[in-house]
């Protein structure tokens, strides 16, 4: 992962596009997704009422986040857990790297967690001398490519078998212009029994956390949590602490939901619970904050802690479909990565907002129903009343309030504008337009409405 | 019942004929319709670029134009919706409120509170209609795809009243068209690109027109028609219920 200067989310977008017959492709696949999702919720006739109960209970979690996250601690404990607090990314590597050195460990094996992405501990380990080897298909596929994932559930959705043939060709010594995705897979297949026969420390993620039992839920479909963790001495569990739940039962609901709205699967095919450690072996979960506590004090983007990360969201916008996951520079891309992103830093990430039509398909596909495009539009004012707008935008933004608080500048603006299309096409059809470069201006009427009705309707007050 | 009109401001200045289609259509209803000649615009441009606290003359000058009426008609769901979501103003808060209750979208308007059964309108040809998102998700206009709930569309509800219209279907029944506002020029590409997408579902289906009630998708989706020197139109709903006039 190299560190490149700052682009924002329209200027990689503006490179994404430049592949028009890739991005055909990138949003048909992902449209694929979006239709599965919807055939499968179909099937559940009480699909509506499910996103309700499923968004109540998150809404309990928040108000009690403090009570659940002790309970879950005592539980866990009891259950001869080792729990971890971090207030941020840094403390969760830190932990990470002290549980790792403890075991004299150099090289180690992960299953996919968004949170250790968020936290970037793959590159902070490999600065400290120690390999990770992500062992989700997807993920080792962007891992071997040096990119980060663009997709939260389907992390490399945006290369084509072709591409992966060849990396695989190069890194896994398959033969080269394969790119037979039996195969290829059954390459990784191998490549990865090899490591988790031999790694001794093992990373998963955490879909869910129950509080009365001090349990946790790893969803994949590949087992390769199961392995990962099964095989090693040291298993640890990286968890935002917004993954709680109530209780068991609650894992009805989420379940139920969670894939269908991912992929359009039933459920995934390993749902796997762990709630102590076997026999000799090690079980350690953190639980992080990283910005969590900070968003819950915000009372317009609190309920973006709902989140399941099941990239619903990202499979029906028709911006991410188009713009890609690196586009969106951060771990969490999407309509929810963008309401989750300023939070942890405003000033790098204040495009995000705005790279959305606020079409609201997202928090209609939503299975805890968060208001994601009302709260990409309370971000859009938090972040120009924090100073991150562009000057020329504050400048065209003033002069445009002015003109419209005024009806006669207005009209006069109005025919000004109207004069110059018809008149002077020249001044506005050029490339410094940017709607010109792909679009035609509006044909220039005769009159505008106000003049016509002026004319043509007495009762005018 | 009187109406107050309301013209968004792109439709005053550059699409009058759905402004004229839109008084027309609501006269033949038997509604008393009166435009307030000191409209500008509804705010909206500024406020969801993030300067909602730039608004503050168009909503003064919203509540000065429209709290007299019975109701507000406007033909723009995106418009309508702002009015609806964001009119405040300090002072006048009972009249803003007032007013967010009684401002309607015309299809809306024209099913729910006219109830408009039949029109004597013809249209002989082959419209897509493009569900425009403020319209179709925020006002609730149509039932949504990503809902798991009974179809309904209260502009096709309408269209079906137009004698020779035939109703294409479309690969997507609900997907943006990418226009956005600001988003248009911000994020050229992925807009453009998005527009391309939509205007080619309609082709791909045999459209000859594109209808919405939103005419700032299809002023959009105009400009890429013409750009690639297609043939197809636009016409904002209004023009089709009003039938082939002004």
């Amino acid at each position: 992962m190299t560190n490149t200067a700052y682009q924002s989310h329209a200027e990689r977008a503006t490179i994404f596009n430049e592949d028009e017959a890739r991005v055909n492709w990138h949003d048909e696949t992902l449209w694929w997704v979006r239709q599965k999702r919807d055939r499968a919720a179909h099937l559940i006739p009480e699909w509506e009422s499910l996103r309700e109960l499923a968004s109540g209970i998150k809404d309990n979690v928040l108000s009690n986040l403090h009570d659940y996250l002790v309970s879950f601690e005592e539980q866990a404990i009891q259950n001869g857990v080792q729990v971890h607090w971090a207030a941020d990314a840094a403390e969760h590597n830190a932990i990470v790297l002290s549980i790792v050195k403890r075991h004299g460990v150099n090289r180690m094996v992960k299953s996919k967690s968004m949170l250790t992405e968020e936290c970037h501990l793959n590159a902070f380990l490999s600065e400290q001398g120690i390999e990770v080897i992500d062992t989700d298909l997807g993920e080792r596929i962007v891992q071997l490519a040096e990119e980060p994932p663009s997709h939260i559930v389907l992390p490399c959705i945006h290369k084509k078998k072709e591409e992966i043939g060849d990396l695989f060709h190069e890194h896994l010594g398959t033969p080269a212009g394969n790119a037979d995705p039996q195969f290829l897979t059954a390459a990784a297949r191998l490549h990865l029994r090899e490591k988790f026969l031999t790694r001794r420390v093992a990373i998963t993620g955490v879909n869910f956390a129950v509080a009365e039992t001090g349990e946790f839920v790893v969803c994949t479909n590949e087992g390769n949590a199961d392995m990962g963790a099964h095989l090693a001495d040291v298993h640890i569990a990286c968890m935002g602490m917004e993954k709680i739940i109530p209780q068991r039962r609650h894992l009805g609901v989420f379940l139920r939901l969670l894939t269908r709205s991912a992929t359009g699967q039933p459920i995934t095919t390993y749902s796997s619970h762990f709630r102590k450690p076997r026999p000799g072996q090690e079980l350690h979960i953190i639980l992080v904050d990283n910005g969590r506590s900070r968003q819950l004090g915000r009372p317009d983007f609190r309920n973006s802690l709902k989140c399941i990360r099941c990239a619903a969201c990202f499979n029906t916008c028709p911006v991410y479909r188009r713009s890609g996951g690196h586009s969106y520079h951060t771990a969490i891309a999407g309509p929810i990565g963008s309401i989750l992103a300023p939070n942890l830093d405003m000033k790098e990430y204040a495009d995000l907002p705005f790279a959305s039509t606020l079409c609201g398909s997202c928090s209609n596909v939503c299975p805890v129903k968060i208001d994601i495009h009302d709260q990409l539009y309370k971000w859009r004012q938090v972040l120009v009343q924090e100073g991150h707008a562009p000057l020329v935008k504050k400048v065209a933004m003033a002069g445009m309030a002015f003109t419209l608080s005024l009806p006669s500048l207005y009209k006069i603006a109005g025919k000004a504008a109207r004069w110059t299309l018809s008149h002077a096409p020249f001044a506005v059809n050029n490339k410094l337009n940017p709607w010109y470069k792909n679009r035609e201006m509006p044909q220039v009427p005769a009159s505008s409405f106000g003049e016509w009705y002026a004319k043509n309707r007495t009762k005018n007050k | 019942m009187r109406v107050g009109l309301f013209i968004p401001c792109y439709i005053d200045q550059f699409y009058p004929g759905v402004g004229i289609a839109t008084l027309q259509l609501l006269e033949k209803q038997g509604v008393d319709v009166v435009y307030p000649s000191r409209q500008t615009c509804c705010g909206q441009p500024m406020a969801n670029s993030g300067f909602a606290h730039k608004t503050g003359g168009c909503d003064e000058l919203f509540v000065r134009n429209f709290h007299e009426f019975d109701y507000i008609v406007g033909p723009s769901g995106s418009c309508v919706l702002h009015i609806k979501e964001h009119l405040h103003v300090a002072g006048q808060e009972d009249k803003a409120a007032d007013i967010r209750n009684k401002v309607y979208e015309l299809t809306e308007f024209l099913t729910d509170v006219l109830k408009v059964e039949t029109l004597s309108a013809h249209f002989p040809h082959k419209v897509g209609l493009h569900q425009s998102c403020h319209g179709q998700r925020g006002l609730k206009l149509a039932g949504m795809t990503e809902l798991m709930s009974p179809p309904f569309s209260k502009p096709e509800q309408l269209l079906k009243m137009v004698s020779g219209l035939e109703l294409i279907s479309l690969n997507r029944k609900d997907e943006c068209c990418g226009f956005g506002g600001t988003f248009c020029v911000t994020e050229e590409a992925v807009s453009a690109k998005m527009g391309k997408d939509r205007v080619q579902d309609h082709l791909l289906n045999g459209a000859t027109v594109i209808t919405a009630a939103d005419m700032s998708c299809l002023m959009h989706m105009e400009g890429i028609l013409r750009r690639q020197q297609s043939t197809v139109q636009v016409k904002h709903i209004a023009e089709i219920l009003n039938g082939e006039t002004a």
